[in-house]
């Protein structure tokens, strides 16, 4: 397994106990004290994640903007320079590429987060499409990028930076915030369901700040694996690239149709094929379900009505918060009204659920049962 | 690792405690420490009936989904039904949670393992990636 690929967290995870695994050919730790203790310690306090495998694309140039907007499925011009906007990118067919997030650095220099998994193929996909004169570079092994989220996220973060974090509202980001004598990327952003910072820094600081943000924050944050971050974004009801999203199944599809915007001026990959189906030409959709027998749905497993199969499970876990045994399915239409009774199969038996709305976690929910 | 001498062993890291022609079966507490959180358990209806090392139960943890085998020859005559509402109890006391107990003729047990046998099938320290 030596030919796996480190981050510059490699050392310190190790060090702080994580259980490494191979992650698409990362040496990536998949839990530190345990999956449901850390997603617990999320949801209350804050975690660090390194997600430094997640890859960057700087695109720069005079003909940066026009050339974003036509890889894009989301409007660049709903954002402005010091904003970050969420997008799926998607084939002709409305088929879907990657899920990515853009940021504005400067009208003519964009930063785009991409997944771990697709940095080549998304690296060809701009290149091929980009205009010549453009600079398309991928940046991915010069930036380590770390997140830190939970309730206590700003409070810990603020304990190391004299910029003050609270100004940096939802989906904006700074570019020269003072990290451990160097300057990082810090947005409010992340995959967890929480309140948060995504920091992108040079690669080589990137063990100092591991360092500075858990000193800092004692008792209140530890590192976290990809095993709660993954526990985390499904019960968030956050998208993963490969399950919800594929080549297959458009974002419309996965219920991420906010995110399209076919009204945009700018002509785009898939803008035909994605109008097509926000106005109505949707055969399937990916919905939410809880089970009603005794199972936990996993991403893959069979979903039948009356016998006969249909669809099938996208994503499906036992969710933490949550206590209940839950997923998202894609199922044609005419099964994707809440109440519609459904079949999971499990180990070849057919396990009641039902199909839902609005049963995943969101933090309003949260504080509002505080209160 | 915690490995009882009193107990038998598979090597699919079951335990299997003989009380006269009972066994009793639980998984190690190697098995569950790399299982991680167990949420989940699957328990066999009582009178199935199970040759050697085949699968009669199904312990899940939040990534992975992973089969219990039926060490030796038997009918199933006990499950440990508060497991279905604390799964967790498999973490906390491995030994103390037999998920099922079959009615054996002994058929299987030869191929049982001490645990003194067990314990290089438990490296403590795991291949470094």
């Amino acid at each position: 397994m030596s030919e796996l690929k480190r981050t510059p967290f490699y050392e310190k995870e190790i060090a702080a106990g994580g259980k490494m695994i191979d992650f698409g050919g990362w040496a990536l730790p998949v839990q530190y004290e345990g999956i449901l203790k850390e997603h617990k310690r999320v949801r209350e306090n804050a975690g660090l994640f390194d997600v430094s495998h997640m890859g960057e694309i700087l695109v720069k140039g005079e003909e940066a903007r026009g050339f974003v907007q036509s890889i894009i499925a989301n409007d660049l011009d709903r954002i402005g320079t010091g904003q970050a906007i969420y997008s799926p990118i998607c084939y002709d067919d409305g088929g879907t590429v990657d899920d990515l997030i853009v940021y504005q650095i400067a009208e003519d220099e964009y930063f785009i987060v991409v997944n771990a998994a697709n940095v080549e193929k998304d690296f060809d996909w701009f290149c091929q499409h980009a205009p010549e004169g453009l600079t398309v570079e991928n940046i991915s092994s010069e930036i380590a990028q770390l997140a830190v989220q939970g309730p206590k996220a700003q409070e810990v973060l603020q304990r190391i930076t004299d910029y003050d974090l609270s100004t940096i509202k939802f989906f904006h980001f700074a570019a020269n915030v003072k990290l451990v004598g160097s300057e990082a990327i810090v947005s409010r952003t992340g995959y967890t369901g929480e309140d948060g910072f995504e920091i992108y820094i040079n690669a080589k600081e990137g063990p100092a700040l591991w360092d500075a943000i858990l000193d800092a924050g004692k008792d209140d944050i530890a590192p976290i694996g990809l095993g709660a971050r993954d526990t985390l974004r499904f019960e968030a009801k956050l998208p993963l690239y490969g399950h919800e999203i594929t080549k297959e199944i458009s974002p419309v599809e996965a219920g991420l149709g906010f995110f399209i915007r076919p009204e945009k001026e700018a002509g785009f990959h898939g803008k035909a094929a994605l109008a097509a189906q926000k106005e109505g030409a949707l055969t399937r959709k990916v919905v939410e379900f809880e089970m009603v027998g005794r199972g936990i749905p996993r991403e893959g497993y069979p979903v039948a009505v009356e016998g006969k199969e249909v669809g099938w499970v996208t994503s499906g876990m036992f969710a933490p918060t949550l206590g209940k045994n839950m997923g998202l399915a894609i199922l044609p239409k005419e099964f994707t009204e809440p109440g519609t009774k459904i079949d999971v199969i499990i180990r070849g038996r057919s396990v009641p659920a039902e199909v839902k709305k609005g049963i995943f976690y969101s933090k309003k929910t949260k504080s509002k049962k505080n209160a | 690792m915690n490995i009882p001498q009193e107990l038998f062993y598979s090597k699919e890291h079951e335990w299997v405690r003989f009380e006269g022609n009972k066994a009793y079966i639980g998984i190690s507490d190697y098995a569950q420490h790399h299982l991680g959180d167990i949420v989940f358990v699957e328990l066999p209806e009582i009178g199935a009936e199970f040759a050697p090392m085949t699968e009669a139960a199904v312990v899940e943890s939040v990534k992975a989904v992973s089969p219990v085998f039926c060490p030796v020859a038997g009918k199933v005559v006990e499950v440990n039904e508060a497991l279905l509402d604390t799964p967790e109890k498999v973490n906390e006391a491995p030994y103390e949670s037999f998920l099922f107990a079959v009615e054996t003729d002994g058929a299987g047990k030869e191929n049982l393992l001490s645990a003194e046998a067990y314990a290089p099938l438990c490296p403590e320290e795991e291949e470094t990636l």
